[in-house]
């Protein structure tokens, strides 16, 4: 389920145009962040991935059919889609939410249920909680229900539009691990929104800086990205120019720690380094291993 | 008292009257007025044109109102449906505005969530917009349903039976126990009639007593465009 975006632009009918002459290819079974500043054109561009929003030009393909040749109801049944504020029916329960888009598609409400009860499973979430009104759960329990309910038709293409922008740190932490934790054994092609640099590179396998207009500043891994950054813009964006990104080794408290400051002088975390030597991981490594993060709470657990 | 035990018949067919007089404005001002507030949520330029229509309809006097509907459409000057057609033109100019409010007030996201969810229009509307709206409306018909009970006194002015004969008669023969039967009476109506309303809408809208919230959340953006459609 790739997806390519082909030299897209959208033009509002009050002519504000949001995306201008965009092109790039998603690869599928992997996650590609979308993340930019607000108004550059995220949202849009996500949206044109199930006709929500269509473009004024270019075309988009998915596995290389032109979607807008796909009628727009059926295109998104089959796409998942999970939003900042859950967007859950304020009154259905949860287990009707994540039950509600199988059913529109045919599933006997019997089986639907009982799928989604296994999918509050998969998210973390209590059956306890299945029959509850949606006002009756906390923010970070309301978005778990909206990404069981973005996997209930087990879509191929997951689309998340700043899921965990509006619930508190830790919960997002808690959220982002689920993700990644979901996305290992379930492998979609899942596009992901944030203005969150941190969390591109934490979700990314794919990262995508955008500029105002839906312009294309650099893609690459988050690897590639902290190491070369293309242009001031990123090296502004990813906090480089700040020296956020730049981590000197200081000899911490004892012998076996190395401590991590930045360029301001801001402790951001430590190494556990066995006598006090620093091994240097060898080349292929995880992209997970990206432990030396700016992020104390991050640096801290590795 | 004696007057009323004595004219107990009398006066509970005077009460079914009145109820087949009231009933039938307050539903069809429902059916018709769901659509065009729907209408009037989804186009400024239909919202302005159907809430100073509906203004405007609301400050004929009534009974000037029911004299007008035979010459008008062509009623028998004594028929029934002269009184139902002012009460549901009546009932339309008041729900169209509640029901425009009570479209507004779902909130934009729950309804792009639909959208992105793969409900087609059709479902949409029945499905999330049509129940979300619900408190509202029901609020809106709660006000509609009142009001009509106690207009529909007016028929008895325009030789239309209703609970208004009460009013008529007692005031003719100078008698206050029959006027004040008339007040008691139509007051119990509006009341039996409210209470069913509000058990209807328990039965509907379990969510909206259960959850608590989404009650004071989704009346305020209705009180907002209510304020703004007055400045
Ligand atoms: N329906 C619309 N009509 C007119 N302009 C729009 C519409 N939707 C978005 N825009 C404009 O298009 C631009 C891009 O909007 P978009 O919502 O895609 O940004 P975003 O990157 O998702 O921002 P945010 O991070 O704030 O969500 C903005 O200037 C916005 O005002
Ligand atoms: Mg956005």
């Amino acid at each position: 389920m790739a997806i390519e975006f082909r030299h897209v632009s959208k033009t509002f009918p009050d002519g504000t145009t949001a995306v201008e002459d965009f092109s790039l290819s998603i690869p599928s079974h992997e996650t590609t962040v979308l993340v930019g500043s607000s108004g550059c054109g995220k949202t849009t561009l996500l949206r044109m991935i199930n006709r929500m929003v269509d473009p004024s030009s270019g075309s988009i393909l998915i596995d290389g059919e032109d979607i807008s040749g796909i009628p727009p109801v059926g295109l998104r049944r089959r796409i998942g889609y999970v939003m900042q504020n859950s967007g859950l029916l304020p009154h259905r329960t949860v287990a009707d939410n994540v039950a509600t888009v199988p059913m529109l598609t045919g599933v006997p409400k019997r089986k639907a249920r009982e799928d989604a009860l296994a999918l509050l499973d998969r998210v973390g979430l209590d059956r306890g909680l299945a029959k509850r009104y949606p006002a009756q759960l906390s923010g970070g329990q309301q978005q778990r229900v909206g990404v069981a309910r973005g996997l209930a038709v087990d879509p191929n293409i997951l689309l998340m539009d700043e899921p965990f922008g509006a619930v508190d740190p830790i919960v997002r932490d808690e959220l982002q691990q689920e993700l990644l934790r979901l996305q290992g054994s379930l492998g979609k092609t899942v596009v992901f929104v944030t203005h969150d640099i941190d969390e591109a590179f934490l979700l990314g396998n794919q990262v995508v800086i955008l500029q105002r207009g839906g312009r294309v500043a650099q893609v690459g891994s988050p690897k590639e990205i902290l190491a070369n950054p293309a242009n001031d813009f990123v090296a502004d964006f990813i906090g480089a120019k700040r020296g956020k990104r730049r981590l000197t080794a200081e000899a911490g408290a004892s012998g076996d720690e190395v401590l991590l400051v930045d360029a301001a002088g801001y402790a951001a975390g430590v190494i556990t380094a066995p006598g006090g030597r620093l091994e240097l991981a060898t080349a292929g490594s995880s992209p997970k291993s990206r432990s030396v993060s700016n992020k104390t709470d991050q640096a801290g657990d590795a | 008292m004696d007057w009323v035990w004595s004219h107990a018949g009398d006066l509970w067919s005077l009460v079914l009257t009145h109820v087949g007089l009231s009933v039938p404005p307050i539903v069809l001002g429902f059916v018709i007025s769901v659509p065009l507030g729907y209408w009037a949520s989804r186009s400024a330029a239909a919202r302005a044109v159907l809430l100073t229509l509906g203004n405007v309809l609301y400050t004929i006097p009534s009974l000037a109102f029911i004299l007008l509907v035979p010459v008008v459409l062509g009623f028998a000057l004594l028929d029934a449906k002269n009184v139902l057609v002012a009460l549901t033109v009546y009932a339309i100019a008041i729900m169209v505005r509640s029901a425009a409010d009570a479209f507004a007030s779902v909130s934009a996201s729950v309804r792009e969530s639909a959208v992105a969810q793969g409900f087609s229009p059709a479902q949409r509307f029945l499905r999330v917009e049509l129940p979300l709206a619900g408190p509202v409306l029901l609020a809106g018909v709660r006000v509609v349903s009142v009001s009509t009970v106690s207009l529909a006194t007016i028929g008895s002015l325009a030789g239309i039976d209703s609970l208004g004969n009460l009013f008529t008669d007692g005031f003719q023969r100078d008698f206050a126990v029959e006027i004040i039967t008339g007040i008691v009476l139509v007051l119990a109506l509006a009341a039996v009639f409210d209470v069913v309303l509000s058990l209807v809408g328990r039965l509907l809208l379990p969510w909206s007593r259960r959850t608590g919230r989404g009650r004071v959340r989704r009346s305020a953006p209705a009180a907002a465009s209510v304020s703004e459609q007055v400045a």
